[in-house]
């Protein structure tokens, strides 16, 4: 079920501004990729134009390919609403349903998928929390207001959410940002467990996270303010973090900037 | 004041010394002055409030004492003659039916309206769309009522033949005398009154709504009315109660426009198309000319009642947003 | 369906499930619809006003009075209406303005998050739920069957002042708390008295917004009927003396006249309807003129 993403071309704008420049980079199935670079070098653009979250915003547009195996996500045909339903989403901060139980956060994709049947969902339900290590902890109080939960469970709840539909491709938008060093260390043991099933895609901050759980990085750089992102580098991540090829890596990494 | 003190401890020249005491002693009595003033104008605000109670129960309890009827439960309205006998029961009947059919009407079309505006519409003309619907509020309801009266009721004329004719089955309509000068129509003018109240109430809490929701919403594979079901419409509940029941308030209120559109009888009917029924504050407006004495009084006591229905209806309506303030 | 067989899901991009997208499609449409509904008796209304109105729309509509005129005669006009109902909302400005801003100042200023303020905000919230008729009846209970004042038209702005005053507060409470607090913050680390800092600092920084936001109160105030059938009561000559005697006003001119069978004086029911109109948009649409040229400025 996961997926391979190979782009190519991918240009975004927001109206007049160009946020990232002529991107090319493939993405490969069952590993983690972690984005990294400084701040506003349009890494989280580019990873909201794989599942077509950036034309959300108003006079977003993007123009290249964004390969899903063989189908693009920007082809005439393609309804953006399905390409997300294909490629779930974990944000910055989490985003529980303020108004939804815990039960219903999860289910709420289900629901939309036209999935009915109380067992069938209970089902979905405690497999979705079992995957996102949170089982244990909301077993006995799942019709509880999901936002009753710490920063770092409503995260997990928010990846059982996105999990809970089966989508072929996990993009997380710096998921531990907003979360305290021992809920960092349990998404991050999340994450291993899910490559095993899901293509994951992670922008992070945090270059040792980005060591500790990605299998590839890629390194994007702005040439200044008003400049557009670029992709500098990718490679494996071992080697990025020992010996990239690119100067302005080295630079970053080693803290002599950004 | 404590900076002033302090000024004139360490002060060295007794020139500044004064000086300064002389400006905190202005800024002081200044401040005073002025913390009295504005403190007193909201506490106006208040005795207004309870002024309007209390003179309009005592201007009333002389007319309810020579009431023969039963105030609450008779239909009938002649307070000047001898003996008085006035009740507000049909008043209160068609107030109510009226208001609750104009809600009924209003509230699905003012939230379609709030989400329009909100979700649907172009970005760069929204404001303009808004304005539009902000317009409608500014009509002064005199002239809906000119509006009503002159052109809208030969249109409902016709409305209420065909639905006499065709939907007599439902118990609302049917009966004899239908016309346009009907609760029917009073409704209507009252939903197209109340929608601009309950439509920007609504489109202020969509606002409120957090982008991280839909965009939750959106990454899940939502479809745009699958967005506002999720994370838009119960996020937004309990404003939508409120707008609705801001709406309601107004419409129970509504005097002129209701008063120039219904042609005003006596008796309690369920039938909506018939010419005829009355309510509190068309009676007062249409009835005060020729009232005697006793008649103001009577008409008061019907206003106080009006006051306490809609001051209910404010109330519960501002509870609702003040709680909902506290839980986001 | 597919997501219970374990992720064999044949999932396509090109297309959400028909039943789901028939929906979204349907909701939009409703969307539409709802707005093109609201439209029409706005367009109606205005459509009315002004066919019928322009008709009378003459000099003498503003220069004549209905004095000695009937129902049926031609002619006439709504000057004595006029100049009431532009005496009247002046007093009621003049009585509700101060009020209102000081009251707005007390909320943002002084008040805080005492109970007292607290409690001013809700009932200031009640009060712009109360029906102008009843406001009507108390200062007819108040003012005239009290006190024993006759029918004037400052008994009516009496009555207008109380349905104004809540509008003033709430418009002028959120302009002043868009004023930025750095700036009292400046003014009190000069040892500015408070009172001088509002006068002199805060009010002038939020007065476009005040002064648009009195001119919408004015404009909804001036369309009100009700209390002025109870308080200024009808006439058909001119009163210049706004303290004494029956006045006219605008919509009290067009209750009056669309009461009478005559067409005569219907069309002059428009004419005034029309007159009204014009002034309230155009107080609304200065209103706002002024509240987006203050935008950049504030910035």
């Amino acid at each position: 079920m996961a997926k391979r993403i190979e782009v190519s071309g991918l240009h975004a704008y927001y109206g007049q501004v160009h946020a990232i420049e002529d991107i090319s980079m493939s993405v490969e199935p069952r590993s983690v990729t972690a984005f990294i670079g400084p701040s506003g070098c349009g890494k989280s653009t580019f990873l909201r134009t794989l599942n077509r979250m950036h034309e959300v915003i108003p006079a977003a547009r993007v123009e290249g390919k964004v390969l899903l195996d063989s189908e693009d996500l920007y082809g005439s045909e393609v309804d953006p609403v399905a390409v997300r339903r294909v490629v779930g989403m974990v944000f910055q901060r989490p985003n529980p349903f303020p108004t939804m139980s815990i039960y219903d956060n999860v289910a709420a994709g289900l629901k939309l998928n036209g999935m009915r049947g109380k067992s069938r969902l209970d089902e979905v339900v405690e497999r979705s929390l079992r995957g996102a290590n949170l089982w244990n902890e909301v077993k006995d109080r799942l019709n509880r207001p999901g936002a009753g939960l710490s920063g770092g469970q409503q995260q997990r709840l928010c990846i059982a959410r996105a999990i809970a539909v089966e989508p072929q491709v996990l993009l997380m938008d710096e998921p531990c940002s907003a979360l305290d060093p021992i809920s960092t260390l349990a998404i991050e043991d999340l994450i291993a467990k899910l490559k095993e099933h899901y293509t994951i895609v992670i922008v992070t901050h945090n270059m040792q996270q980005a060591a500790r759980v990605s299998d590839r990085t890629a390194f994007f750089n702005i040439a200044g303010t008003g400049q557009p992102g670029r992709l500098i580098e990718v490679d494996d991540t071992s080697k990025i973090f020992t010996n990239p090829v690119e100067k302005a890596t080295e630079d970053y990494i080693t803290g002599r900037f950004g | 004041m404590t900076s002033q003190t302090e000024i004139g401890e360490k002060g060295t020249a007794a020139a500044e010394t004064r000086r300064a005491a002389r400006a905190a002693s202005t800024g002081r009595a200044g401040d005073r002055v002025f913390a009295i003033a504005t403190r007193g104008s909201g506490i106006l605000v208040l005795v207004i409030m309870a002024a309007i109670a209390v003179f309009l129960i005592w201007k009333a309890l002389p007319a309810l004492r020579s009431d023969e009827a039963n105030f609450v439960t008779s239909q009938e309205w002649s307070p000047d003659s001898t003996p008085a006998r006035f009740g507000i029961a049909q008043l209160a009947f068609g107030t109510v039916i009226s208001s609750f059919l104009a809600l009924l009407m209003a509230t699905p079309v003012a939230i379609a309206i709030a989400l329009f505006i909100s979700f649907y519409a172009p970005r760069r003309i929204a404001g303009g769309l808004s304005f539009v619907i902000d317009l409608l509020a500014a009509v002064p309801s005199i002239i809906y009522g000119l509006w009503g009266l002159q052109f809208f009721v030969t249109k409902m004329d016709d409305v209420a033949v065909f639905l006499n004719d065709n939907a007599s089955w439902i118990p609302l309509f049917g009966g004899d005398s239908v016309g346009g000068r009907s609760i029917l129509t009073a409704s209507v003018v009252l939903a197209i009154m109340i929608l601009p109240i309950i439509s920007s109430i609504s489109r202020e809490v969509f606002q409120q709504v957090p982008q991280a929701n839909i965009e939750a919403a959106l990454a899940l594979g939502a479809t745009r009315w699958e967005v506002i079901r999720m994370a838009v419409l119960p996020f937004g509940r309990s404003g939508m109660v409120s707008a609705a029941m801001l709406g309601l308030g107004r419409a129970l209120g509504e005097t002129i426009a209701v008063a120039m559109v219904l042609s005003t009888a006596s008796g309690i009917t369920l039938h909506i198309l018939k010419e005829g029924g009355n309510t509190f504050a068309a009676n007062i407006a249409n009835t005060f000319a020729e009232a005697g004495a006793n008649g103001r009084g009577a008409l008061i006591a019907s206003g106080l009642v009006l006051f306490i229905i809609t001051l209910i209806v404010n109330m519960a309506a501002r509870a609702i947003v003040a709680r909902r303030k506290e839980f986001v | 369906m597919s997501l219970a067989k374990h992720g064999s899901a044949p999932t396509s991009l090109t297309s959400v499930s028909m039943g789901r997208k028939v929906k979204d499609r349907l909701v939009q449409v409703l969307v539409y619809l709802a707005f093109a509904l609201a439209v029409i008796p706005l367009v109606s209304v205005l459509w009315m006003v002004i066919k019928n109105g322009i008709g009378r729309f003459d000099l003498d509509f503003f220069s004549f009075s209905q004095n000695g005129i009937g129902p049926r005669d031609a002619g006439g006009g709504a000057y004595h209406a006029i100049i009431g109902t532009l005496e009247q909302v002046l007093l009621t400005s003049v009585m509700a303005v101060p009020l209102g801003i000081l009251t707005a100042v007390y909320l943002v200023e002084y008040g805080q998050d005492r109970r007292l303020a607290r409690t001013i905000s809700f009932f200031v919230d009640v009060m712009t739920g109360i029906p102008s008729i009843v406001a009507g009846l108390f200062i007819l209970a108040f003012w005239l069957l009290l006190l024993g004042f006759s029918f004037s038209g400052f008994a009516g702005a009496l009555a207008l002042a109380i349905l104004m005053l809540p509008t003033v507060v709430r418009s002028a409470e959120e302009m002043l708390k868009l004023v930025p607090n750095e700036l009292r913050e400046a003014s009190f680390a000069l040892g500015v008295p408070r009172w001088r800092t509002v006068c002199f600092v805060v009010l002038p920084t939020a007065l476009s917004g005040i002064v648009s936001g009195v001119m919408l109160a004015v404009a909804r105030v001036m369309g009100e009927t009700a209390p002025l059938l109870l308080l200024v009561f009808v006439t058909s000559s001119i009163n210049m003396n706004p303290f004494s005697g029956p006045q006219m006003a605008l919509p009290v001119f067009i209750w009056d006249q669309a009461g009478q069978p005559n067409d005569t004086a219907i069309a002059r029911a428009w004419t005034a309807a029309l007159t009204l109109i014009l002034i309230i948009m155009a107080l609304n649409l200065t209103a706002r003129l002024i509240a987006r040229l203050r935008r950049p400025a504030s910035r």
